[in-house]
C-alpha cells in the first residue's frame, strides 16, 4: 500500500510524543482500541482554566496510519476550546492525510479518542 | 548492497539466470516455438522433446516417474484439479474430505466451492507449533472420506508436515491423499517412491522458475483417477487441456533440475543465516517465534513483536521487502488465519513478520536487518501504550478495551 506523503511525514516524525499524569484534575486521558484489533490509541490533554487545551500527548499502537492520525489530531486540538475540539470530525482526519478506504477506521478512532478525552476531563470537574 | 532487500522469498521468487536463458530461447522464430503437439513436422518434435526434458527434470526432483506429471498454470490450478478432480471422480464413494485450517487459499476456497456443491469438509485444528496431532487427524477419517488434502510446508511458518505419516494412515484407511508442495519443492527431500502420497501440488515460481506455471503430480501405482476440470484438445493424457507452454515448462524444468543439483548445498547456506538472524534478535524482549523452529525450512523466520504493529513495522522497513501476518495488510482486517490456528492471541498475530530468505540472500543483508529492526522495534515500543503498559506491569488481559 503506498502510504500519502503526510502519513510518512506524521509516522517518521510523530508530534507530541507522551505521556501526562493520568490522575491530574486538569488532565483528560482517551484510551480507545483494543490490541486484539490491531489499534490502540491513547490521547491525553492538559486543560487551562479558560478550557483551552493548552497541551496534547499521544502514543498509538497500529498502523503507520492510526499513528499518523493521532500524532495530527494532537496538533489540531493544541489551543482549541473543549468545545471547537469535540466538533473535530474524523473525515476531516481522513481528508488530511489523504487516508484510503480501509484506513478510514484510524481516523473514526482519533475522533473517539478526543471525545473520550474531552469525557474524563469533564468527569473529573464533577 | 543494494537496496531494497528482498525477504519474501515465500511469496515469489526472481527467474535464476540460468533458467530465463532457456525460457528465451523458445520463443522467437530462431528458437523452439513449435507447439509440443505439432505431429507432423520438426518445430514439434523439437518443442516436444524440450517439453519432455523438462518432466524428467521435474520428475527427478521428486523421484517419480515422468508420466506421473501433469503440466498445469501453477500450484493454485494444481491444487484445483486435485481436490475437485478427485471429489467428483469418487463422488459415488462418499462426499467427505478432510483438510487443515492452516492450508493455503487455493486448497480452502476449493473446498469451500466443493461444500457449497453437496460435499462435506472437515477442517483440522493444528497444534500450537504447526503441525498436525496424527490421532486428531485418524479420529477425522469417516467410511465415506475420499479425500485428504495437507500441505507440506506452511507458506507463512514454514513449519513441515509430516506427510509419510499421514499418507500411511490415509492408506490404511484406503483415503486418496494430497499434499500441496508448493512452498516445499526444492527445500525437502521429497521422495515418491517412498512416500504414501497420490497427488502432489507444485509451482515454479516459488523455486526461481517463471510464475503462471506449475505441475500435478497423479500417482500411476497405485493409480489415482481425476475428472478433468479443464477441456479442449486431450492434452496431459486428458487431464488438462491446452497447448503447452514450451517456454514455462522450459522454465520450470530448469529450475528444478537447478533445485536438486543445488537443494543441499543451499539449505546450508539458508539455514546459516536463519540462524543468524534470530541469533541476532531473541535476546530482544518480548520476540517470539510463530510455528515449531526444528520442524521448518531452512529460509522462513516467523516472528512476533509483541507491542509494536505489524504494518507500523513494515513501514519502518522501507528498505526491504518482508510480509506481516497483521490485519492491516489485508482488506478483511482479520490478522492471519495461520497464526490464529496456532493459538497466537490477535495481539501477537497482529505484531508478526514473516522473513523469507532466499538464493541470493547474503550475510551483509542479514545484519542490515537485524541493526533496522532492533532500531526501529524500540522506536515503535516508545511510541506504544501497550508497552507504556506492560513496563508497568499492567496485565494487557486485565484491561476492559473498548472494541470497535
Ligand atoms: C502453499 C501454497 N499453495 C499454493 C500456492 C499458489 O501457487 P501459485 O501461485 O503457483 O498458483 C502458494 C503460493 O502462493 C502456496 O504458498
Amino acid at each position: 500500500m503506498a502510504y500519502s506523503d503526510k502519513v510518512i511525514d506524521h509516522y517518521e516524525n510523530p508530534r507530541n510524543v507522551g505521556q501526562m499524569d493520568d490522575a491530574a484534575k486538569n488532565v483528560g486521558t482517551g484510551m480507545v482500541g483494543a490490541p486484539a484489533c490491531g489499534d490502540v490509541m491513547r490521547l491525553q490533554i492538559e486543560v487551562g482554566d479558560d478550557g483551552v487545551i493548552k497541551d496534547a500527548k499521544f502514543k498509538t499502537y497500529g498502523c503507520g496510519s492510526a499513528i499518523a492520525s493521532s500524532s495530527l489530531l494532537t496538533e489540531w486540538v493544541k489551543g482549541k476550546t473543549l468545545e471547537e475540539a469535540q466538533q473535530i470530525k474524523n473525515t476531516d482526519i481522513a481528508e488530511e492525510l489523504a487516508l484510503p478506504p480501509v484506513k478510514v477506521h484510524c481516523s473514526v478512532l482519533a475522533e473517539d479518542a478526543i471525545k473520550a478525552a474531552i469525557e474524563d476531563f469533564s468527569s473529573k470537574q464533577g | 548492497m543494494k537496496l531494497p532487500i528482498y525477504f519474501d522469498y515465500s511469496a515469489t521468487t526472481p527467474v535464476d539466470e540460468r533458467v530465463a536463458e532457456k525460457m528465451c530461447r523458445c520463443l522467437t522464430l530462431d528458437g523452439v516455438f513449435g507447439n509440443p503437439a505439432s505431429r507432423s513436422h520438426p518445430f514439434g518434435w523439437e518443442a516436444e522433446k524440450l517439453a519432455d526434458e523438462a518432466r524428467q527434470h521435474v520428475a527427478a526432483l521428486i523421484n517419480a516417474d515422468p508420466r506421473e506429471i501433469v503440466w498445469t498454470s501453477g500450484a493454485t490450478e494444481s491444487d484445483n484439479l486435485a481436490i475437485k478432480g478427485v471429489a467428483h471422480f469418487y463422488h459415488k464413494r462418499g462426499k467427505h474430505i478432510i483438510t487443515v485450517k492452516t492450508e493455503h487459499k487455493a486448497v480452502l476456497d476449493t473446498c469451500r466451492q466443493l461444500e457449497r456443491e453437496g460435499y462435506e469438509v472437515t477442517y483440522l485444528d493444528v497444534e500450537s507449533n504447526g503441525l498436525l496431532d496424527l490421532d486428531k487427524f485418524r479420529d477425522a477419517l469417516r467410511d465415506d472420506t475420499i479425500l485428504a488434502s495437507v500441505m507440506h510446508v506452511n507458506n507463512e511458518i514454514g513449519v513441515i508436515q509430516d506427510i509419510a505419516a499421514i499418507g500411511q494412515i490415509c492408506r490404511e484407511n484406503k483415503v486418496i491423499f494430497h499434499v500441496d508442495g508448493a512452498q516445499s519443492a526444492g527445500k525437502v527431500e521429497i521422495d515418491m517412491q517412498s512416500l504414501p502420497v497420490d497427488l502432489m501440488s507444485f509451482s515454479a515460481h516459488k523455486i526461481y522458475g517463471p510464475k503462471g506455471m506449475g505441475a500435478l503430480y497423479v500417482r500411476r501405482k497405485p493409480r489415482v483417477r481425476l475428472e478433468a476440470q479443464m477441456h479442449g484438445g486431450g492434452h496431459e493424457r486428458g487431464l488438462r487441456s491446452g497447448t503447452l507452454a514450451t517456454h514455462q515448462i522450459v522454465g520450470m524444468g530448469e529450475a528444478f533440475r537447478i533445485a536438486k543439483e543445488e537443494m543441499a548445498a543451499e539449505n546450508a547456506r539458508l539455514l546459516a543465516l536463519r540462524n543468524r538472524l534470530w541469533n541476532g534478535l531473541k535476546d530482544m524482549e518480548e520476540v517470539y517465534v510463530n510455528g515449531d523452529l526444528e520442524q521448518r525450512i531452512a529460509g522462513n523466520l516467523n516472528i512476533s513483536f509483541n507491542f509494536v504493529e505489524g504494518e507500523s513495522l513494515m513501514m519502518a522497513l522501507k528498505d526491504m521487502a518482508v510480509s506481516s501476518g497483521s490485519a492491516c495488510t489485508s482488506a478483511s482486517l482479520e490478522p492471519s488465519y495461520v497464526l490464529r490456528a496456532i493459538g497466537r492471541p490477535d495481539e501477537l498475530a497482529h505484531s508478526s513478520l514473516r522473513f523469507t530468505l532466499g538464493r541470493y540472500t547474503t550475510e551483509e543483508e542479514i545484519d542490515f536487518v537485524i541493526s533496522k529492526l532492533r532500531e526501529q522495534v524500540k522506536r515503535l515500543r516508545d511510541l506504544s501504550p501497550l508497552w507504556d503498559m506492560y513496563k508497568a506491569g499492567i496485565d494487557l488481559n486485565s484491561v476492559q478495551w473498548a472494541a470497535h
